[in-house]
């Protein structure tokens, strides 16, 4: 087992240089540069002070110099300054310590993510299971039609669907944001309240489009299950439907979710970038898509890694999972 | 930065009946209560002579003030400077401080600061994209502390109204310091209106008013930015009373807040940006080299009907690079209108003609068709675009329509000079002179005169007009500049776009002006009966 973790952790190492090798030259090979937010379209500028400013962020050296200047900084864990006119520190992007923990936007993604996964698998569970014990009932195709509905809806209309019905018809949930404006003024209870009505909308939006992909592979899964022998031995013993599709049936069947609980990582950062901007979330979703926006080139090699290492993680921990449910694996 | 946040020649909306009704109650000036802002970018640095982005100038902007600024009425008027002297020649400049104004940490300011400032925009050191004003200087002095003096090389009228906001620091805080490296960026020390109390990074800003204001104490108690970076949930929001103010698109003004809500809750401003857009040319191509072809395309093209139609009518067909009822405007330039018959003669007199009958015209064997570019997210762009499309087929020029990311089509596109016509806009400042965009030494890859004009006259005019601070001097170069643009059209002049803000209606002595309504807001109040926020913790 451990020699198994040690192998997994060093092999993440070469695939984590090569996302960044790739990341970084996909980005710096688009076109536009950091500093066009300062030169762009501005008639005051003249060509020396255009060179002086692409010297300033080390623009001027030849790319695989960039990227070894990146990669010896990212070692030793350090991210290196934005290149935004601000040149603030990445890491003080994406963890503000001076804010607290509930503002800090890496804090907010992965809270919004697991909110939303957690979600997604107490209702697509249940769905998938129930779809395959009333397989081609009228209650299956039912669910199957609204899941796929879900899948099928554009996130960002549906978002501001919902926030025209419930921000401004019937005025029950924030529009956006992550807090009131009075939100320092409420009590203890006040702001729970406050916090939680702010990611009802987000929350369900960017876990309504994951239900269709869990329900129905939830639901093959457990078909699968079910047409087993040893589900007939468990009939043929007597016991109880509840019994046999609930002990028996659910057990086994849940076995694969637990690789795709390590594969929706990267789903749900790139869904961020969406839902967050839409919602004016300031997570990491929204970072990123500014630093793209603006080719703040350290800044969107930060997120990447961060992202990349935390994908790799929810595959270690897929891995990890399964061994610890399937008994047959361990065995290997 | 004012140059890109002043607008000019306010129209105000008539406001609903139920304005009246709540003006009844009580209408005294009273201090208190917040002013919300939408704003889709977040600020990135609150040092103006530091910043690029808009979100940016605008925060800073009511935190920092200038020796000098536009009065309502487009003159140049003091700020922080009670008065200036300009020598005979041009050359010199003497500012006479104010006295007894503060920053935030109750130190005065003095004309070291403005010293300090100067000094730190033209250091090899800054990362600023806006010495290129200040380099131009020959000598700077400080005889003393209220006093400030610039000696330029030559007269440079666009000279005075850069000494704005971007020079003015705390010498006593930045001294010895590197700028870039310091916390002043997000945590300033200011002079203005408003200063900083609060940023939570990707949510709010907010402002708190000065009380020691050199001005008078601001009535509104505290400015709020609130970042939303999706237009549509902002107009939403507005719509939920989330916040206060915000700019509208032509079809939110115009159809969207007609409904009987808005009318009674908000009131909606109107004026012309400081800018236009434009159809230009790459006059390198054989197809617009010739000056006929140019007017004949500009015959063809009903700029009325993309005001109407693009705009909603909110705007003003453009005749010339200036906006409409400003000093440097001239209303008497001659423009074809819309003409097909005239279109189609100049064309037939340049040579080309529908000889194969396919209803496209041809010249030397190849048929008039063409591209035009525009960036993408600017959908009054795309749509100008279309009905230019439509227009010139009717006279027999085939065009396409490529929209690309903005930073693709400058780099790729624009720099590199691969295009035949373009729709872009400019952003003008206050002061006329365009010796960056139609000079013809202009024309290097990332300058600004990317079309390729090239006219002696003009050469010879715009920097007349930059060289002197006669008024009626100027005033005559650049009207026969704009002369000359028009019967030589390197550019078709298509519109100048209105400025449509709305606001909340309990917000009163907004005062419409030619420069827009913002610029007194320290005198924008709500009276008491009607305030929405709880006073301010101290």
């Amino acid at each position: 087992m451990i020699s198994f973790l040690a192998k997994r952790l060093l092999e993440m190492i070469p695939t984590l240089l090569g996302i960044t090798i790739l990341s970084f030259l996909i980005i710096h090979l688009a076109p536009g540069k950091p500093t066009d937010v300062l030169t762009e379209m501005n008639p005051k500028i003249t060509p020396e002070a255009r060179e002086r400013l692409e010297k300033y962020y080390g623009l001027d050296k030849p790319l695989y110099v960039q990227y070894g200047l990146w990669l010896k900084r990212i070692v030793k864990f350090d991210f290196g300054e934005s290149f935004s006119t601000d040149r603030r520190p990445v890491i003080a992007k994406i963890w503000d310590t001076k804010q607290p923990l509930m503002d800090r936007r890496l804090f907010i993604t992965i809270v919004i993510n697991a909110l939303s996964m957690l979600l997604i698998f107490l209702i697509a569970i249940p769905i998938g299971v129930f779809s395959a014990t009333h397989q081609d009932s009228f209650a299956d195709k039912v669910t199957t039609v609204t899941v796929f509905i879900g899948f099928a809806a554009p996130a960002f209309w549906l978002a501001l669907l919902l926030m025209m019905l419930f921000g401004i018809q019937l005025g029950w949930l924030p529009i956006s944001g992550l807090k009131s404006m009075d939100y320092d003024t409420l009590s203890f209870s006040g702001k729970v309240w406050d916090r939680a009505g702010h990611l009802i909308l987000p929350v369900f939006i960017s876990s309504f489009g994951g239900l269709a992909g869990l329900s129905r592979f939830m639901r093959g899964s457990m078909l699968e299950v079910i047409r087993q022998d040893y589900i007939t031995a468990a009939r043929a013993k007597g016991l109880r439907e509840k019994e046999v599709v609930y002990r028996h049936a659910l057990r086994n069947a849940l076995l694969p979710i637990i690789t795709l609980l390590g594969l929706a990582v990267p789903g749900l950062i790139g869904g961020s970038v969406i839902f967050e901007n839409i919602f004016g979330i300031p997570g990491m979703g929204q970072l990123f898509y500014m630093s793209v926006m603006t080719r703040d080139y350290p800044l969107v090699m930060g997120i990447l890694t961060i992202g990349a290492f935390l994908t790799l993680i929810g595959n270690l921990l897929a891995d990890i999972g399964y061994m610890l449910a399937d008994p047959r694996i361990r065995a290997k | 930065m004012f140059l890109f946040i002043l607008i000019s020649g306010c129209r105000q909306e008539p406001a609903g009946n139920g304005n009246q009704a709540v003006t009844a109650i009580s209408d005294e000036p009273a201090y208190g209560d917040a002013l919300v802002a939408g704003s889709i970018g977040e600020p990135s640095i609150l040092i103006p002579m530091l910043a690029g982005d808009s979100a940016s100038h605008d925060v800073a902007g009511l935190i920092f003030n200038g020796l000098v600024k536009y009065h309502t009425d487009l003159s140049v008027i003091g700020d922080l400077a009670e008065s200036w002297d300009i020598s005979a020649d041009g050359l010199v400049i003497t500012f006479h401080l104010r006295k007894g104004v503060k920053w935030f940490d109750g130190v005065e300011f003095t004309a070291e600061d403005i010293m300090f400032g100067y000094k730190t925009i033209i250091d090899e050191k800054t990362p600023t994209a806006y010495q290129e004003d200040y380099l131009q200087v020959e000598k700077a002095e400080v005889p003393d502390p209220h006093t400030f003096r610039v000696t330029y090389r030559k007269p440079f009228a666009p000279a005075l109204t850069s000494w704005g906001s971007l020079v003015v620091l705390p010498k006593h805080l930045l001294e010895g310091r590197d700028i870039t490296k310091t916390d002043f960026g997000r945590n300033p020390v200011g002079l203005g209106r408003y200063k900083l109390r609060n940023w939570t990074p990707g949510q709010e800003v907010i402002l708190e008013s000065n009380r020691d204001y050199f001005q008078g104490r601001p009535y509104i108690d505290r400015y709020i930015y609130r970042i939303i970076p999706d237009p549509a949930t902002m107009f939403l929001e507005l719509k939920a009373g989330g916040i206060d103010l915000m700019g509208l698109t032509p079809i939110q003004y115009t159809k969207q807040t007609d409904t009987r809500h808005f009318m009674e809750n908000f009131r909606k401003f109107r004026y012309p940006v400081f800018a236009y857009t434009y159809l230009g040319f790459n006059l390198r191509h054989p197809f617009f080299k010739d000056k006929r072809v140019r007017q004949a395309i500009a015959c063809a093209i009903d700029k009325k009907e993309i005001v109407d139609v693009v705009l909603f009518g909110l705007g003003k067909p453009a005749t010339g690079p200036y906006v409409p009822d400003t000093w440097p405007y001239n209303p008497n330039v001659r423009t074809c209108g819309y003409d097909l018959g005239k279109a189609k003669e100049l064309l037939n007199l340049a040579g080309w003609a529908d000889r194969d009958g396919d209803g496209i015209l041809e010249k030397d064997g190849s048929p008039f068709a063409f591209t035009i570019l525009t960036n993408m997210g600017n959908s009054l762009r795309m749509n100008t675009a279309t009905i230019i499309q439509r227009r010139l087929a009717k006279i027999g020029i085939k065009v396409d329509i490529r929209v690309l990311e903005w930073s693709t089509f400058i780099n790729e596109f624009i720099d590199k000079r691969r295009f035949q016509a373009v729709i872009l806009g400019w952003n003008i400042g206050l002061d006329p002179d365009q010796y960056d965009i139609w000079h013809s030494g202009k024309t290097k890859e990332k300058e600004f005169n990317f079309v390729g004009y090239n006219n002696p006259e003009v050469d010879e005019l715009l920097e007349k007009g930059r060289r002197t601070f006669d008024m009626e001097e100027r005033k005559k170069a650049y009207f026969r500049i704009q002369e000359i643009l028009a019967e030589e059209l390197p550019y078709i002049f298509l519109y100048v776009p209105d400025a449509t803000p709305i606001i909340h209606v309990r917000f009163r002595g907004i005062k419409p002006s030619p420069i827009g309504i913002s610029y007194n807001l320290e005198r924008w109040y709500v009276p008491k009966a009607l305030q929405r926020h709880a006073a301010m913790q101290p």
